[in-house]
């Protein structure tokens, strides 16, 4: 099956991050704007306050308000027992986070970005994800891992990669991507307050990105579901399903798709692990097409996972063209510029893909 | 471009702030004073650390203030376990050579080790251990039928099946399950000792010679410095990293020698005198509770056995190293000539004892072999806390594939439901 890849000079990631981003919110009208640096900000802190387990380890979490200053203000309010800034050893602190999770504490363990977690993925996956079922039920790790992770900007190859696949492929980690505020605020949340480990993969380019905030997701209580996707933007002809940044170029296509007369359906996945497949497969029922959206590598990626349970599933009945997906090109990330833009897909690829499936000119 | 003039004013001003200089030096990296000798700092300016001892090899006291006078009762049950711990090894080990279990690991030649550390310890404390501490677990009461049950993967193994042969856990025991990939366990015992600060009770981590190698190890001594951790690092040194001699494993003065460099207090103990890891591993703790610090303490030993029974030893060492250490400073003797001497032991005691203690190993090496596997449906459990809806779609599929199929599978080796 066809991945198609852009090839378009014309995708311009910083200018497409500030454009089009109020699709997502219920209320719209009266609706606050927050960053998602303060909507993940808000969350720790509502949760550090609601419950004096949780606490924040990493390296430069505490002082420095963390690398992307996500964290910031956190330690000025909980003070040094419960901010701690580490000394450079991610396997060191992946380890000690989750040797304090084992003890009944919970961590939220912040990596830089997740580029730097490959040298603490053994505690990931075989400590943090295994100890439940190792220890039959006995001993569970209560912990958040969490950072930037994706395509950055300008940061080249061991900087700017998508980690999700990976995180998604080990059972006992629950993984989470998500967009917007709302999604970081909700989903965090849920995340600390979960009984096993999560992997919560932000995205460092939507960082500074305001999106609005329902008056039910300024609240103290919100918390959304882990597990469940959501409906960005309904539609009838084309199911398009994505995560993290690749939301907002679903978004963006079927904006300029809605101006041809198709409507395309948008799916935020949120969750990556427990994969919420029946919201995929209700809206594939519905328009018979889909596209799957990522800014990762093909190769036993998402959008490789999701094809194939459709394709398991009654659901590939209800296809009336096969279902693609949509990545980055199949090679680390260049460094320069426009070398860059064409590794990742852009609404222009999709809103081309979108056509050529429907066969419309 | 300096002219004479220049160069001498600025020797002046040099000079003059010189003076100013105190004899500390100021930086904030390290508290030391200035030098004008250029000289290497080496393994050569440092004498080896010395290993601790109480006992000599024949079970008599060296120094009498340094006896620990434990109570008879804590003595003879030090010997039991250390005792019961070999015969556990000699028959599980054959029971794998026999195919009957997939994998063992031997403790022999360490047992005072882990029963002089344990004996020390509060049971409140927290054990991280390596794969080799059987006899810390047995010290703090788990039965011979749940260390079979749990080789056997048996419906009574307490981790249901779940973890490979001597991977034990036990939370009841403070004891947590084993992991296998070298060196976790050392940050994550730092995590703990971090949750436990002033909770009364302190963590204690085993590892071995091979895994201080592993930069967990360097990332787990420096945060517990870091951090104030309340946590004793156990290592045992005896001499291989499976086939790896430690002469291949590190070029300094051991694994004690690290500890001053994290600013961890460190001792060096003989590993194979009960008594003396008892003494030390006690002050250690006493030492971490109250001033919730870490220790770091390498106990001297050697592995008797295999690596594991994937190991075939005599590759790498002679026969004749192995009976030397077996027969001239063997623990369990060292603390049986001991007890003798106090005269709460004796030869009759100790042929009664051995008799007993293989029978009583043998009815339960029984009873495990014929338990039944726990039910199929446990696969699917404790992946998470709730099971997930995919799993349970999938455990009901499986059900109804056996239901139809019960023929054709060994579903009464199973335990029902």
């Amino acid at each position: 099956m066809a991945t198609i890849k852009s090839l378009s000079l014309l995708g311009q990631l910083n200018k497409l991050s500030y454009v089009n981003r109020h699709f997502s919110t219920t209320k719209l009208t009266a609706a606050k704007q927050m960053t998602v640096r303060d909507s993940l900000n808000s969350a720790m802190d509502e949760e550090m306050e609601r419950d004096d387990k949780v606490f924040i380890m990493g390296e430069e979490v505490a002082q420095y308000d963390g690398a992307y200053k996500v964290t910031r203000g956190l330690w000025k309010k909980y003070g040094d027992k419960r901010v701690i800034d580490t000394p450079i050893t991610e396997m060191g602190f992946a380890g000690i986070a989750t040797g304090a999770a084992m003890a009944g504490l919970r961590p939220i363990c912040e990596f830089m970005t997740f580029n730097f977690a490959m040298q603490a993925i053994d505690h990931i996956i075989n400590s943090a994800a295994k100890t439940f079922y190792m220890s039959a039920g006995r001993v569970n790790v209560p912990i958040v891992f969490r950072g930037p992770n994706g395509a950055a900007s300008g940061v080249a190859a061991q900087h700017s990669q998508c980690f999700a696949a990976w995180y998604t492929h080990v059972p006992g980690l629950k993984v989470i991507s998500p967009y917007n505020s709302e999604d970081c605020k909700g989903l965090l949340k849920a995340a600390i307050r979960d009984p096993d480990p999560v992997v919560f993969l932000e995205n460092e380019l939507l960082y500074g990105v305001q999106y609005p905030m329902s008056d039910e997701a300024l609240s103290k209580d919100f918390v959304l579901p882990i597990g469940k996707a959501k409906i960005e933007k309904p539609g009838k002809h084309i199911t398009l399903v994505a995560h993290s940044k690749a939301v907002e170029l679903c978004l963006e296509a079927a904006k300029e798709l809605s101006g041809k007369g198709i409507e395309a359906e948008v799916i935020n996945l949120r969750t990556l692990r427990p994969l919420d497949v029946d919201t995929i497969a209700k809206s594939v029922s519905k328009t018979n097409h889909l596209i799957s959206v990522e800014q990762g590598w093909p190769s036993c990626g998402i959008g490789a996972e999701i094809l194939a349970r459709i394709m398991e599933s009654e659901t590939f009945f209800h296809l009336d063209q096969p279902a693609i997906r949509l990545t980055g090109a199949d090679v680390p990330m260049p460094y320069a510029k426009s070398l860059e833009a064409a590794a990742i897909p852009v609404a222009k690829d999709i809103v081309e893909a979108v056509k050529k499936l429907l066969k419309v000119k | 471009m300096f002219n004479r003039t220049s160069i001498s004013l600025f020797r002046l001003v040099w000079k003059n702030s010189k003076t100013k200089f105190s004899t500390q030096s100021l930086f904030p990296s390290a508290r030391t004073t200035w030098t004008e000798q250029l000289e290497f700092t080496g393994k050569h300016s440092y004498e080896p650390i010395p290993v601790y001892r109480v006992l000599d090899r024949l079970g008599d006291v060296i120094k009498p203030e340094d006896d620990p006078n434990l109570p008879s009762d804590v003595l003879i049950k030090m010997y039991k376990d250390m005792t019961i711990l070999g015969i556990m090894d000699k028959v599980l080990y054959e029971a794998q050579r026999q195919g009957r279990i997939s994998f063992y690991m031997t403790n022999t030649g360490e047992e005072a080790s882990h029963v002089g550390s344990a004996a020390a310890l509060d049971p409140s404390d927290v054990v991280y251990s390596q794969y080799r501490e059987a006899g810390v677990l047995l010290w703090r009461g788990f039965a011979l039928q749940q260390f079979i049950d749990q080789c056997y993967g048996n419906r009574d193994d307490n981790e249901r099946g779940k973890n490979m042969p001597v991977h034990y856990g036990c939370d009841a025991l403070n004891f947590i399950s084993i992991s296998s990939p070298l060196g976790t366990q050392l940050p994550q015992a730092v995590g703990s000792a971090y949750a436990l600060k002033g909770k009364n009770r302190i963590v204690v981590c085993y590892f071995g010679d091979g895994a201080a190698s592993e930069g967990d190890a360097h990332a787990a001594l420096n945060f517990a410095s870091t951090l104030n951790c309340p946590i004793i690092f156990f290592c045992r040194n005896n001499g291989y990293a499976i086939s790896t001699p430690v002469s291949e494993q590190y070029g300094g003065d051991g694994i004690a020698a690290r500890g001053p460099g994290y600013g961890i207090n460190t001792i060096r103990v003989d590993g194979n005198d009960a008594l003396a890891v008892y003494n030390a591993t006690k002050k250690s703790r006493d030492y971490a509770l109250s001033e919730n610090k870490p220790v770091l303490i390498e106990a001297m030993t050697y592995r008797i056995g295999d690596h594991s029974t994937s190991d075939d030893s005599t590759a790498y060492r002679s026969k004749e190293e192995i009976r030397q250490w077996s027969t001239n400073d063997d623990p369990v003797a060292k603390l049986r000539y001991y007890i003798t001497s106090k005269g709460i032991w004796n030869d009759e005691k100790n042929k009664e004892w051995l008799e007993e203690a293989k029978k009583e190993f043998m009815v339960a090496f029984k009873a495990g072999e014929k338990k039944h596997k726990p039910h199929w449906e446990i696969l699917f459990e404790d992946v998470y806390k709730f099971t997930p809806e995919h799993l349970e779609k999938q455990m009901a599929y499986m059900k109804q594939h056996v239901e139809k199929f019960k023929n054709h599978y060994p579903v009464n080796e199973f335990d029902g439901k």
